[in-house]
């Protein structure tokens, strides 16, 4: 790791619904050119995590810095400004739209001049644009003019990575962003996060797939029952050793 | 893990797919084009010195230029999955305050016409507005909100004449856009004003951020939102739009009957519904085309005609526009699902398909 100041930090993120606390003080941080891996049982607070981390979720307290600077997350919109993209577990893509479409939604390059100010859309440029981002990526996505809700599930999570990737300047958080994929493209999704991450965006990968998690990460961090439990050193660690902290049986040593 | 299955569904599927939903729309607006075109024949073949003739196309053409500007307003509604039943009302109120407010003018000149104009279509925008903000904001169901807003307006419009039609308007107005012809020509002056607006807000559709963001709001409204698209925003725009189309279609009615005609619009907002539907816009949003509502439209349009000039009873025409809207829904559905399916061997043997094989 290159840098010494995370890209995005947390400190005491804490989050009750009615009796539940979701997160219980949780601090996070993830550095540029980092794939750091969030695990943990359903229900331990992951996903939570992300909704705070990307703008989709008000909390109760504790403080977010993006690289560096104090940040207030409120919205998604909030958070793409600042370069955090996230791919959501059910993709979030409009099934009508076209891969174009869908990503440039929400931010349409149009036509230069009174016909660009009036919302024309330039179509062409946004077409070589998103071809150039799913090249890069090596997706292959068949056809830029058919509706995503006509592909494939593992085109459509291409779509869905390769819209965050265009637009993530400082971090992407992936959420099991391989658990509808077949084997060969869950092992193009790993290979598309290690690029990102020589890129240096930093990435955040929920999985429940150990063998994934320790391929691909640099950093495990586990949660349970909405703390953070532990982090481990991918290259130190192990499945039997992952799965302990997760469930518990650590509880007390690990942390 | 069950990434075996999935992998050789992935590879099964073939190029076949691809387009077919973007397709639908288009398909089905040559569809209902080739049944206009067949009923046009039937009906040139059975009165070929009346049915083709100009004089009474154009009385068609006429005859369906306000129902074409509401249509304009109602397929955004659609795309966007909502629905407008209030058009109708709207159209009544809007003609009823415009008359009055002409009225008060003196009835007569092109400057009261002007005025008669934009109180019209201010009053629309207002009615459209306040549909859009409780289905924006309020979240009430469209179906529900536009319900109310019907019966209000068309109840406001009773109240504020005693339910007595006004028939107070400008010579201007009724000598041109009522019943007038352009300049020089034989082609209603009122059809070339819904021409100009239907080719505007095509357009606009198709080829602006704003018409790109009416299709995503139908598409996934969640989708929409998570990208920053100001969704309540556009979602007032778009029954403002159709609300203001609806306050000008008002003014068109008020130009062409000479009066309020408060009772006669009862069925418009139907009809209009009807026609989008048959066009291939789908009620589940994300999909349609202006150009297909105005196909949809001139359906019950020609129809209507032709059985009065063959002497059927013109009643039928109604059966069968009911027969022609189940039709297109019951194709545009058994589509869609082959479609969605996507990669499964139903969808290959489907019309679909056949299609996609083409290109």
């Amino acid at each position: 790791m290159a840098s010494t100041t995370p890209i995005l930090q947390a400190k005491g993120l804490t989050r009750s619904f009615g009796a539940v606390r979701a997160l219980d003080a949780v601090d996070f941080d993830v550095y540029p050119g980092e794939v750091v891996a969030l695990i943990g049982d359903n229900g331990a607070g992951k996903s939570t995590l992300v909704k705070a981390l990307s703008g989709n979720l008000d909390l109760d307290a504790g403080e977010i810095y993006y690289a560096g600077e104090k940040v207030e997350l409120n919205t998604p919109s909030a958070a793409s400004k600042l370069g955090i993209e996230t791919v959501h577990q059910d993709l979030a893509l409009a099934p009508h739209l076209n891969p174009t479409q869908n990503m440039f939604l929400g931010r349409e390059l149009t036509t230069s001049g009174v016909l660009g100010k009036i919302g024309f859309l330039d179509n062409k440029t946004m077409r070589a644009r998103s071809q150039a981002a799913f090249d890069e990526l090596g997706a292959t996505v068949r056809s830029l003019s058919g509706p995503v809700g006509a592909m494939s599930g593992g085109q459509r999570q291409a779509i869905a990575i390769a819209r965050a990737v265009a637009w993530a300047k400082g971090v992407i958080f992936l959420d099991e962003p391989t658990a509808a994929l077949g084997v060969v493209q869950t092992k193009n999704v790993l290979e598309i996060i290690r690029r990102v991450r020589d890129k240096g965006v930093g990435v955040v990968f929920i999985s429940h797939n150990m063998p994934n998690v320790i391929e691909v990460a640099d950093r495990v961090q586990v949660m349970r029952l909405g703390r953070s439990t532990a982090t481990f050193d991918s290259s130190k660690t192990n499945m039997e050793e992952l799965v302990a902290a997760m469930t518990g049986a650590l509880d007390g040593a690990g942390a | 893990m069950t990434q075996s299955n999935v992998t050789t569904s992935v590879n099964t599927e073939t190029s076949n797919q691809r387009n077919a939903l973007t397709r639908l729309a288009s398909i089905q607006s040559l569809q209902i084009a080739l049944v206009l075109l067949v009923i046009f024949l039937v009906f040139s073949l059975l009165a070929p010195t009346i049915f083709p003739q100009w004089s009474n196309l154009r009385q068609i053409v006429q005859n369906v230029a306000i129902l074409a500007v509401l249509g304009i307003g109602m397929t955004f509604v659609i795309i966007t999955a909502g629905i407008d039943l209030s058009v109708g009302s709207v159209l009544v109120f809007s003609g009823v305050v415009s008359a009055k407010a002409m009225q008060a003018l003196g009835s007569q000149g092109w400057g009261t016409a002007l005025v008669g104009v934009i109180v019209a279509i201010g009053v629309g925008l207002l009615w459209g507005l306040l549909n859009g903000f409780l289905v924006a904001k309020a979240k009430v169901p469209a179906l529900i909100v536009t319900l109310g807003t019907l019966g209000a307006a068309l109840g406001l419009a009773q109240v504020i004449t005693n339910g007595v039609d006004i028939r107070a308007v400008p010579k201007e107005l009724s000598d041109t856009v009522g019943y007038g012809n352009v300049w020089g020509t034989t082609i209603p002056l009122i059809t070339l004003i819904a021409l100009i607006l239907v080719v505007i807000f095509a357009v606009v559709l198709h080829k602006t951020k704003f018409g790109l963001h009416t299709y995503a709001i139908g598409s996934s409204e969640e989708a929409a939102r998570r990208v920053g698209v100001k969704v309540d925003r556009h979602l007032i725009a778009v029954y403002a739009l159709s609300g203001g189309l609806a306050g000008f279609g008002g003014i068109l009615s008020l130009s062409q009957f000479g009066t309020t005609a408060i009772a006669g619009q009862s069925q418009t907002n139907l009809n209009v519904i009807a026609a989008v539907v048959i066009g291939g816009t789908s009620i589940f949003g994300g999909v349609g085309t202006i150009f297909g509502t105005m196909l949809g439209l001139f359906i019950p349009a020609v129809l209507q005609n032709g059985f009065v000039i063959v002497g059927l009873q013109p009643f039928w025409q109604q059966v069968a526009v009911g027969t022609v809207l189940v039709a297109a829904v019951f194709v545009d559905q058994r589509r869609r699902n082959a479609a969605t399916r996507g990669a499964s061997a139903k969808a290959k043997n489907s019309l679909t398909a056949l299609w996609s094989k083409k290109q």
